[in-house]
């Protein structure tokens, strides 16, 4: 379970450090933020929901049955977008409306 | 590095801003001009248990229903053993909590007649995703209250028998905090990580618990001296397989059965069904050779599936991702079933910190709500809500004409040299992320973990506590070398105070209570006779001595005496 920032598409912006429950992240010499500890992730998406740039990608490890996915997230108004990308590139996307409660 | 010491004062001090912990400061304003600090240990948005959300209100008092009745669940859940006095002030306030929070802005289903749409007796369906930044919002909003991020706090100051404060440090800059303040109202929330986790490799923090809650709470106040209970009953979630992600929403959500790989509904078999009872059946049927075990989901329509993959991204995401990538979602395969390992926590099972009516702890100055406090368990979400409001009330009006001790300068200076020891400590054999992975391994093996079907002896136990006592030994030999390091070392080291005073309560309760939370193999069998009791315990000179106390009523106003 862990997370993989595309050093890219990450400004350096430091909003996804500021939250990480186990101050997992941090500054790299290059002002872009790294997971330093990828091991210590609880796999919360708090950094994956501050993201604005798409550069926070949500994995689960191979002990977990990972298999090479992940995921994204993109905030508009009350919807939150979630981003599934398979290894092939193809893109499932479900939009969670956050006035409405969970059916279960 | 050396950490140079900075005073603050502050009338009250709250030790983690969690769902306890926010509602306490909430709470504290509403009811006076008391100034506040909130001491975090990461940023109060998404800290604690709630970070990637919740997906239900698990305590509340649905139409048709009381606070007596839940008293009496609880009750019954635990096996008679819980604080009734604790339970029942807490099952008053469910309601009027759960209001105050859809007030701050948390969305909770609504039919059309504008009734909570209940989930079963005692749960209401909500959108969690953001139930944390809501509470932080609300929070900031406070004029007299400060909240201080990554402040990593590590012990209370005790003056002639009292607390005055706390010590903390900032995991940003070289500064040892010297709190003071009148009160302190302790919300650190429970203990991850004291045993071999279900997935021990790189995703070991892929758990049920939130892996950052270290048991500092507990060890602060076990190493003060303050008297704890029922760490003896552990608790152990029946979860997801390799996710960890909840059962319960599949469970009462669309009412899927347990069944084993022979697809026969095996709890029936186990007696009436309780929260420890869909865990042991599950633990058995393996034992048996008739595992793997599954919640049956097989067939379930379309649209539930869809709607599944919805309310588990709003608080376990890695379960829908785990369903997406693998082709299968619900409907077409069941979902496999495990037991995590054993956690320590106030808010599901019963262990912390004893406290009276009014959640004082038996330490002058020091209030304790949430996870981190002991004797009732089954509050929740909402349950914390309401026990760091009593634990507000009864801090304000307990600093009313108490004035601020200044802490005794040879003591500061005594915590600063220790803390900074770990800086000067020679780099040794070990790293602290190998005294945390043999803590683990000891209780597993020893204290009955994942590996021993959760079942311990007297004999293994007092194997794991003398090797509990040697690994407390080698972590005050740890080097750190940044800020982070010293966190993790002082979580290793409070991590292993629990472990030490865990074991203790296991091989107290001579009898079998709560099969697999506590699965005592000398003494199999329950014991109501000599066992409808409290096992609690305090630690001076080094060890930790067990006191077994009466069973306190609804109606009780429990006070501390002796």
């Amino acid at each position: 379970m862990s997370i993989k920032i595309d050093r890219h598409k990450c400004t350096g912006c430091g909003k996804c450090r500021e939250v990480c429950p186990g101050s997992l992240l941090a500054e790299d010499p290059a002002g872009k933020t790294q997971i330093k500890y990828p091991k210590e992730c609880w796999g919360c998406t708090s950094c994956v929901k501050e993201c604005n740039f798409n550069a926070i990608q949500y994995y689960l490890g191979a002990d977990m049955g990972g298999k090479g996915s992940f995921l994204y997230t993109k905030q508009e108004g009350q919807l939150l977008h979630w981003i599934i990308v398979a290894p092939d590139g193809s893109k499932q996307i479900l939009t969670i409306d956050k006035r409405q409660a969970n059916a279960y | 590095m050396n950490l140079k010491t900075k005073n603050l004062e502050t009338d009250i001090l709250i030790v983690g801003g969690g769902t306890a912990g926010c509602f306490a400061a909430i709470t504290i304003a509403e009811n006076s001009d008391a100034k506040v600090i909130i001491a975090e240990k990461a940023n109060i948005k998404r800290s604690g248990c709630l970070a990637a959300g919740v997906n239900a209100l698990n305590a509340y008092i649905v139409k048709g229903q009381t606070p007596e009745n839940y008293l009496t669940y609880a009750k019954n859940d635990a096996e008679g053993v819980v604080r009734e006095d604790l339970v029942y002030t807490i099952a008053q306030k469910l309601n009027q909590v759960t209001k105050k929070v859809e007030d701050l802005g948390l969305v909770i289903l609504k039919d059309e007649a504008g009734q909570y749409v209940s989930r079963g007796n005692r749960n209401i369906k909500i959108n969690g995703e953001n139930i944390k930044p809501i509470l932080a919002d609300a929070v900031s909003k406070l004029p007299n209250v400060t909240v201080i991020n990554r402040m990593n706090i590590i012990d209370y100051i005790l003056q002639d028998g009292k607390i005055i404060g706390a010590y903390g440090f900032s995991l940003d800059t070289a500064v040892l905090y010297v709190i003071s303040a009148k009160a302190v109202i302790c919300t650190t929330g429970g203990a991850a990580g004291l045993y071999k986790p279900n997935n021990p490799g790189f995703s070991k923090h892929k758990m049920w618990y939130s892996p950052f809650n270290t048991g500092a709470g507990y060890a602060m106040g076990i190493r003060a001296g303050a008297e704890m209970t029922t760490f003896e009953m552990r608790f152990i979630a029946l979860r997801c397989k390799d996710t960890i992600a909840p059962t319960g929403t599949i469970a009462q959500g669309i009412g899927a059965q347990q069944t084993n790989s022979k697809g026969e509904e095996y709890e029936k078999n186990y007696g009436i069904p309780k929260t420890s009872i869909r865990m042991y059946s599950t633990v058995m049927e393996n034992q048996k050779g008739k595992g793997p075990c599954y919640l049956q989901t097989l067939g379930i329509s379309q649209e539930q599936e869809q709607d599944l993959y919805k309310a588990y991204l709003n608080m376990s995401p890695a379960q829908t991702l785990s369903w997406l990538e693998n082709g299968k979602g619900p409907a077409s395969e069941n979902v496999e079933i495990e037991g995590t390992e054993p956690y320590i926590v106030g808010g599901h099972t019963a262990s912390g910190y004893w406290i009276d009516t009014n959640r004082a702890t038996t330490i002058q100055g020091l209030y304790a709500a949430g996870d981190v406090a002991g004797g009732s368990p089954q509050k929740y979400v909402t349950g914390c809500f309401a026990e760091g409001e009593i634990a507000a009330v009864a801090a304000v009006a307990y600093i009313q004409g108490i004035v601020i001790t200044p802490p005794d300068l040879q003591d500061v200076e005594r915590k600063a040299g220790a803390v900074n020891a770990f800086f000067r400590n020679e780099q040794g054999l070990y790293t602290v992320e190998e005294i945390e992975e043999a803590m683990q391994k000891v209780m597993d093996q020893y204290a009955g973990g994942i590996s021993s079907g959760y079942v311990f002896n007297l004999s293994k136990l007092q194997v794991a506590k003398r090797q509990i006592k040697d690994l407390l030994q080698l972590s005050y030999k740890l080097k750190a070398h940044d800020l982070h390091e010293l966190m993790l070392i002082y979580e290793v080291i409070d991590r292993l105070y629990v472990c030490d005073t865990l074991i203790q309560h296991l091989g107290a309760r001579k009898e079998t209570r709560w099969h697999t939370f506590q699965e005592n193999a000398d003494y199999p069998e329950r014991d109501d006779v000599n066992w409808l009791k409290y096992v609690n315990s305090r630690f001076s000179e080094g060890e930790v001595k067990i006191i077994l106390r009466d069973l306190v009523k609804k109606d009780d106003i429990y006070e501390h005496k002796d």
